[in-house]
């Protein structure tokens, strides 16, 4: 009636391979964020960039805190100042500060410009990834459907659309978001077609996975560095169409303007050389629309798994 | 080829009756109706009901599509804009000349600069010459059309008084007699359209340069000059043509801008006018005209592509 007691070696008797074969206990391999952060940082324009981004979200939404300038009433005696000590940026034609309402400006530009360049990007990746998943007759509808919305030039649609919607702020990022989201769509589903036929798909729908979860688990994850890439540069696209609506003059209307309207406003003053109602806020669109177009372009070497150093 | 002809051209009709549904679905997505929008100030519910009767907007949508799309496939009418009391035809025979007129300067003097600065970058490539040039087109590609065309009016017209300021160009008379006043309207959509199209040639020739028939021609004892000019350079012109065909819709989105600037009545301007009056017929009439001009656009293209490059195979 012995008992028989096996002992089981635990795996703390048990020597790391690596040592017993004399070798250097392996590197923690890196993340794919990590790798794509060190290049990213490597790219000193994208930085820089980058910082420039920074430096204008903080001084439009923390400026205001700091400095009060007239931005609401009318101040008939303050017309149309250049720049001075008391107002670095000079007055527009009802005396308002221009360096407020260029930080209010800014924030409205900038978060229409946020939003709809990440709402187009959501749709434009789940719109291609749903196309390129399911296949057959359904992606050549979708795909066709794209390249009809295409051959309508961006600005015709966006004026149609303004101009039948009503202009609210969540009317424009709809509008924008809606006019911007197919070229994700082509790039997403190029790269499903790839990834559904991989092993692990297949294996995961042996599993018994389901259709929403290989894509959300699996192609997604797998598409994100192409749009993490595009939504830079959507959002870029975003502010300049914002801006290109205002400065046609269907954007918001008058005391919500953004950086488009403020822009339009001092252009139309341009004969008389009231330089300071135009140049800053056209430099700032002019800015972040490059600042993003650098850190896309970054976020490019950083993320796209074809070019990335291993 | 016939095939492929016969499956492209199918291809473009399916493209535009999606287009055709989506701008006529669209239209009836507006608040309250074309009616509604029509009547403006004289809006009661009779005369709501009375102009919905006699536009035939009471009748099942279907109808209603049928009907437009009669007029518009068989007719070419795009409509009549109550607003103004003329048809969105008359409208735009109006306007389209000084539009065709700028469109077609710029994308003349686009291709004729930006052919040889790719050539130049691609083969003095990685040297001083292609980084600035490289430089430059990436500043000029971000740069907004409406903020370079300000500046330019600014330093030309405002600073510099090199080019006078003159009155609304508003006939294709007005346009083609002035011509100093079409150097910066032209001027503004050239240096974005060269931009662009310099980095795809410099990027073609490049491909073309590393193959094999360069090889062979070199081989057999061709002038660098004559392997460049007489065999790389046409192949590297092909991918242009799509370019070209795939880049209209922006060009005529450019010239929009670039109308409102400048004070030129075109196409563009009478779209933005209508919008802001809350013409949509009108906006719907120019929108319909440019879809059909993409698609014509790419289709020539493609066709263009395959003709030209016989290594395209028509399947």
């Amino acid at each position: 009636m012995d008992e028989i007691i096996v002992e089981s070696p635990t795996a703390g008797d048990l020597p790391p391979t690596g040592q017993m074969l004399g070798l250097e206990p392996a590197e923690k391999p890196r993340s794919m964020f990590r790798r794509g952060l060190e290049v990213f940082v490597e790219n000193r324009l994208a930085v820089v960039a980058f910082a420039v981004l920074v430096l204008y979200f903080l001084m439009c939404f923390l400026g205001p805190l700091v400095y009060h300038g007239n931005t609401s009433h009318v101040q008939m005696d303050e017309i149309t100042l250049p720049p001075g000590p008391s107002h670095p940026l000079g007055t527009d034609q009802n005396g308002v500060d221009e360096l407020g309402k260029l930080m209010k400006a800014g924030q409205i530009s900038l978060e229409i410009g946020l939003a709809s360049g990440i709402l187009a990007s959501v749709i434009g990746m789940l719109y291609g990834a749903i196309a390129g998943y399911v296949g057959g007759w359904v992606d050549a509808v979708m795909m066709r459907t794209i390249d009809a919305l295409l051959s309508i030039p961006l600005i015709f649609g966006l004026i149609y659309l303004a101009s039948t919607q009503g202009r609210t702020k969540t009317v424009f990022i709809l509008v924008i978001a809606l006019t911007s989201w197919f070229s994700l769509t082509r790039l997403t589903r190029g790269d499903t077609l790839t990834i559904k036929v991989r092993d692990y798909v297949a294996a995961c729908r042996m599993m018994g996975g389901r259709s929403p979860r290989i894509i959300f688990r699996h192609i997604l994850p797998n598409t994100i560095g192409t749009t993490i890439v595009n939504t830079s540069l959507s959002i870029a696209n975003s502010v300049f169409a914002l801006s290109v609506l205002s400065y046609i003059g269907l954007g918001l209307q008058a005391p919500n303007d953004d950086w488009g309207g403020m822009f339009a406003n001092g252009s139309s003053y341009l004969d008389q050389n009231y330089w300071w109602m135009i140049y800053p806020p056209g430099v700032s669109i002019v800015l972040i629309i490059i600042s993003c177009n650098f850190i896309g372009d970054a976020l490019r070497d950083a993320f796209e798994t074809r070019l990335q150093k291993r | 080829m016939t095939t492929y002809l016969i499956r492209r051209l199918f291809q473009s009709i399916v493209t535009l009756f999606i287009v055709s549904v989506a701008t006529f679905g669209l239209m009836h997505l507006m608040p309250n109706g074309v009616a509604r929008a029509m009547l403006g100030r004289n809006y009661n519910p009779q005369n709501l009901a009375n102009l919905n009767h006699k536009l035939g907007l009471d009748k099942p949508l279907y109808v209603q599509y049928g009907h437009w799309l009669d007029r518009l496939a068989l007719h070419f009418d795009l409509g009549y804009s109550y607003q103004r009391n003329q048809s969105v035809n008359d409208l735009m025979k109006e306007d389209l000349a000084q539009s065709i007129y700028i469109v077609g300067l710029a994308l003349f003097f686009t291709i004729v600069l930006s052919v040889p600065l790719g050539v130049v970058q691609a083969t003095r490539r990685n040297t001083v010459t292609d980084y600035t040039i490289t430089t430059f087109s990436f500043i000029g590609y971000a740069i907004p059309v409406f903020f370079l065309g300000v500046v330019l009016r600014d330093l030309f017209q405002v600073q510099f008084h090199v080019i006078p300021i003159a009155k609304q160009i508003d006939s294709f008379h007005a346009a083609f007699s002035q011509p100093a006043q079409m150097i910066l309207p032209v001027g503004t959509l050239v240096v974005s359209g060269v931009a662009g199209y310099s980095r795809y040639m410099r990027s073609s020739m490049l491909d073309e340069i590393t193959q094999d028939y360069v090889r062979t021609a070199i081989a057999k004892g061709a002038t660098k000059r004559r392997v460049l000019y007489g065999h790389v350079l046409r192949n590297a012109m092909i991918p242009m043509v799509t370019l070209i065909g795939l880049s209209l819709p922006t060009l005529v989105g450019g010239a929009l801008l670039v109308e409102q600037i400048f004070n030129i009545q075109g196409i563009g301007v009478l779209t933005i006018q209508a919008a802001t009056q809350n013409d949509f017929v009108i906006v719907l009439g120019t929108t319909m005209l440019t879809a059909l001009v993409t698609v014509i656009g790419s289709l020539v293209a493609d066709i263009s592509y395959a003709a030209l490059d016989p290594r395209v195979r028509l399947t």
